[in-house]
């Protein structure tokens, strides 16, 4: 018998809602063998993955606090991603932000001016663009790869923040320690209870979560950039000009990125060191995609890509699962997460046999 | 005898439309027979069918008596099935051979086929260059190329869906040669086509779909062509009014000495191009599609722009360097001969569509989609050009490839330009939809715009056009009034430099 792979006449709206449950239940499944065969109770497993690390009022601060920056982040590349302009660089565009913001922090002149998270909102926001602005302008004029300029620049940013922090920016009372001085406290995102981490910042990614819908499902220049995406030729048909969907494409990445990045130094970290974010650039990549590039979709993404970074951690500390075993769930998980959008498109048939 | 193939009330069905109803016919070996209808009347689906690139919801097929089970196109060409589609299904990144030796048994020495391909299209007069890249090719061009992937194959039942839609006259004469040939050997065919001389030339018989349904049998050579319109779309003709023009003054579309560099290494460089277009006529360029019209009409529409801005006057202004953008900003439209994926974006919908060139008609507000806007300019055009389609929300990818072409013009037509450009106005369109839309674009220009139609069918230039002009090897002839001049003339003037075909086969070879 042979099972053959039949395009669907149109997508099935069934197997839209349908393929996240099958693929939830299938990493289950698979977990489950996984970890019976390498000695681990499965159910204790699975609860300590994905009930324990938010069981509590932490956890739960500590999930929506790692959410933020990679929904955030998957909102500005999402844009971009629907006119196939490839920004996988937004980790670089993060550190550049984090850093003009913590600049901004650390250097301006009166450190209690209600000013400065404006203003550090302002430097995050411009830096991350700034940075997504060179692709921009060697895709636009030059037609350069923006994917191998964009992931080239983060390795600098990166270099540059590890300059920064172990020279010019280190602070002079850190005992040595590769890191700059803490920010002032007017410089910092004041935590809704000073028992959790979570603070208001959030609101900002709920917002560009708005803006994001807005801008994808109604505004001109989102249709504009979805028919780039679609059918280069009818863009250039209707004269909707290239380059404006690149610019568009990386500068979202950028800001967002910039974003988060202020976000992180003003609320969790408060200061630089060699390594503030734990790839959520990259991460919010593959938020994007299981959100498929929808903002109500990026949201769950962002989410589920949270829980899997808690969870992951919590069953090395309380079980002693090895790191890697964690890796591989999260990547059995996200591997059935998009293949099954596969049987949105497609389905198999078994050849009727006379 | 028992016939070649034989279907057995096939059904299928879509969202919104049954597509075939209890379709059933039977084709003996050897004959050449005919499935007519209106646009969306279900001829395409019925074809993907047969050929088994679409799945009947019931039926049986037959062929040679033998039932066959599981469909697939692998298992037609098996059985010596070869299709032409009427959208074109070849792999645009790759050249011409290697796109015909995907299709063909064993072999895969190109070099051996490149020379087959070369001398078998020479033969039936539609050359092609095997080694060009099928993405660089004119429709016209792919649709050569197609013929050419089928025939190759000797195939023993052959579906053409509409296969002279963009092939000039010369070249069709050659093709009914080689299938009145191919069915003397005993090759049954199957063809499709809205031109009805063409049917009763070529067919000996013929069954008639409407709204999915049989509706009719008929024997073309002995039946008017009156006769089988009546029953195809089961009302009467429109009649044409061409009215004498009154073309402006002044030209509201002026092309001086336009020279430019070919696209690629294959494409047409263009020589010292002049042309005008007044207000209120219609201008035909006529031509075997690759001589420069897909460079010319890119220049024109602003696809593509030109460092000397004089070289193209719109309105009386120089306009060579303006983006497609600002030049619709000035009143210009522009119909593009590819209808998926440049005309229109392929999955979305008709609304959407409508937003890709109407979003200057007021359905973009405070730099946002108006979404009931978008839907009300659809649905009107979807009315007043008769688009069978299941309303605005309906995915572009989802009308017959004669509806879709019937949107496309609608849209721009509905924009109601001062210059509107148009390639191949009625290509796959029905006799009573290729009439309104004839009848519209001689009304548009009586109302005073300029219009300029590309078409490789000279009796749709005569028709409607006032003056004509004839392209070749990138070169365009002086203007000749309608009137005065006839279909020799206009043929002869294509074909006499028609040595640009064989300049472009030798710079192939060289390289
Ligand atoms: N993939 C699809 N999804 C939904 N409807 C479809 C699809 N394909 C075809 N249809 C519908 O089926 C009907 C028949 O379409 P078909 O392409 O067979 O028409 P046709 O006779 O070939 O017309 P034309 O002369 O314009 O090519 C049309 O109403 C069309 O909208
Ligand atoms: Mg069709």
């Amino acid at each position: 018998m042979r099972l053959r792979i039949e395009q669907r006449q149109e997508p099935s709206a069934q197997m839209r809602i349908a393929a996240p449950v099958i693929a939830t239940a299938l990493t289950f499944l698979a977990g489950s063998v996984l970890f019976a065969a390498l000695g681990y109770d499965p159910l204790a497993t699975l609860h300590a993955f994905f009930v324990a690390p938010i069981n509590s009022i932490n956890g739960l601060s500590e999930w929506l606090l790692k959410a933020s920056p990679l929904i955030l982040i998957a909102c500005g590349l999402a844009v971009g991603f629907r006119a196939n302009i490839w920004n996988i660089g937004a980790e670089g565009q993060l550190i550049i932000g984090a850093i003009a913001a913590c600049g901004v922090g650390l250097f301006y002149p009166n450190p209690e001016s209600p000013l400065l998270i404006p203003l550090m909102f302002l430097a995050g926001a411009g830096a991350g663009m700034a940075w997504a602005a060179i692709p921009a302008f060697l895709r636009a004029r030059m037609n350069t790869n923006e994917i191998l300029v964009t992931l080239m620049l983060t390795y600098i940013a990166t270099l540059l923040l590890s300059f920064l922090v172990h020279g010019p920016w280190r602070d002079p009372a850190g005992f040595n320690y590769p890191q700059t001085a803490l920010l002032p406290a007017a410089a910092m995102f004041e935590p809704f209870d000073y028992s959790y981490r979570l603070n208001p910042s959030i609101f900002i990614t709920a917002v560009a979560v708005v803006i994001m819908w807005l801008f994808t499902d109604r505004s001109f220049l989102g249709y504009k950039m979805s028919v780039s995406g679609a059918a280069p030729l009818a863009a250039r048909y209707a004269g909707f000009r290239e380059s404006s969907a690149v610019w568009t494409g990386l500068l979202a990445g950028g800001a967002a990125a910039g974003i988060a990045g202020m976000a992180e130094v003003a609320g969790p970290l408060g200061q630089l060191s060699p390594q503030i974010s734990p790839g959520y650039g990259f991460a919010a990549i593959i938020v994007a995609f299981i959100g498929r590039l929808n903002a109500f979709g990026i949201v769950l993404g962002g989410l589920l890509m949270s829980l899997l970074f808690l969870g992951g951690e919590t069953v090395q500390m309380t079980l002693g699962l090895p790191a890697a075993l964690t890796r591989i769930f999260q990547g059995i998980l996200l591997f059935f997460l998009l293949a099954a959008d596969f049987f949105i498109y497609y389905r198999l048939r078994l050849p009727e046999h006379a | 005898m028992i016939p070649r193939l034989e279907l057995r009330s096939i059904t299928k069905s879509y969202p919104g439309t049954v597509a075939n109803d209890a379709v059933s016919l039977s084709i003996l070996p050897g004959e050449i027979h005919a499935v007519l209808g209106e646009n969306g009347a279900g001829k395409s689906t019925l074809m993907k069918i047969i050929y088994g690139a679409a799945q009947a919801d019931s039926g049986e097929i037959y062929c040679d008596g033998r039932r066959i089970e599981a469909h697939n196109p692998a298992i037609s060409r098996s059985l010596g099935i070869e299709m032409v589609y009427q959208h074109f299904a070849l792999f645009e990144s790759v050249s011409v051979v290697e796109n015909i030796a995907l299709a063909v048994k064993g072999t895969f020495d190109l070099g051996r086929l490149a020379t087959e391909i070369e001398a078998l299209s020479a033969r039936y007069g539609m050359p092609i260059d095997p080694h060009r890249r099928v993405h660089d090719l004119s429709v016209g061009e792919r649709q050569r190329v197609e013929i050419v992937r089928c025939l190759l194959q000797s195939p023993k039942l052959l579906i053409l869906d509409e296969p002279t839609s963009v092939l000039t006259p010369q070249a069709v004469v050659k093709l009914f040669g080689t299938l009145r040939q191919l069915a003397s050997e005993g090759c049954s065919i199957v063809y499709i086509s809205h031109k009805l001389d063409e049917v009763q030339e070529l067919c000996d018989t013929a069954t008639v779909l409407r709204n999915g349904k049989v509706t009719g049998t008929a024997k073309p050579k002995e039946s008017t062509s009156l006769e089988l319109a009546r029953m195809m779309v089961g009302s009467q003709l429109p009649e044409m009014h061409v009215s004498p023009s009154a073309p402006s003054a002044k030209p509201l579309l002026e092309v001086r000495g336009l020279s430019a560099p070919a696209r690629d290494k294959y494409g047409t460089e263009l020589t010292d191009v002049s042309l005008e277009v007044h207000g209120g006529e219609i201008v035909g360029l006529a031509g075997v599609s690759g001589n420069g019209q897909a460079e010319l009409i890119a220049l024109l529409s602003g696809e593509r722009t030109h460092p000397r801005a004089e070289t193209i006057l719109i309105g009386g202004r120089p306009s060579g360097h303006l983006s497609a953008g600002e030049r619709r900003k000035l009143g210009m439209a522009f119909v593009p001969e590819e209808r998926l994926g440049r005309g229109a974006v392929p999955p979305h919908a008709l609304w959407e569509n409508a937003v890709l060139t109407a979003h200057r008609a007021g359905l973009v507000r405070n730099a946002l989609v108006d979404r009931r806007r978008a839907g009300d300019f659809a649905r009107r055009v979807i009315e007043r050009f008769k688009v069978k389609a299941n309303g605005p929300q309906a995915s572009a990818q989802s009308l017959s490839g004669g509806n879709l072409q019937k949107f496309i013009v609608g849209r721009e037509l509905t924009l109601e330009p001062k210059i509107l450009l148009v390639s191949q106005p009625t290509w796959g369109v029905d006799v009573g939809a290729a009439a309104f839309i004839r009848q519209t674009l001689v009304d548009l220009s009586r109302a005073g715009a300029a219009v300029l139609v590309v078409s490789e069918e000279l009796d749709e230039l005569f028709e409607i056009c006032d003056r004509l002009l004839v392209i070749s090897n990138g070169r365009v002839s002086p203007p000749l009034i309608r009137k005065q001049t006839n279909r020799e003339e206009i043929g002869l003037l294509m074909t006499r430099v028609g040595h640009g075909e064989t300049r472009r086969t030798e710079v192939a070879l060289e390289d």
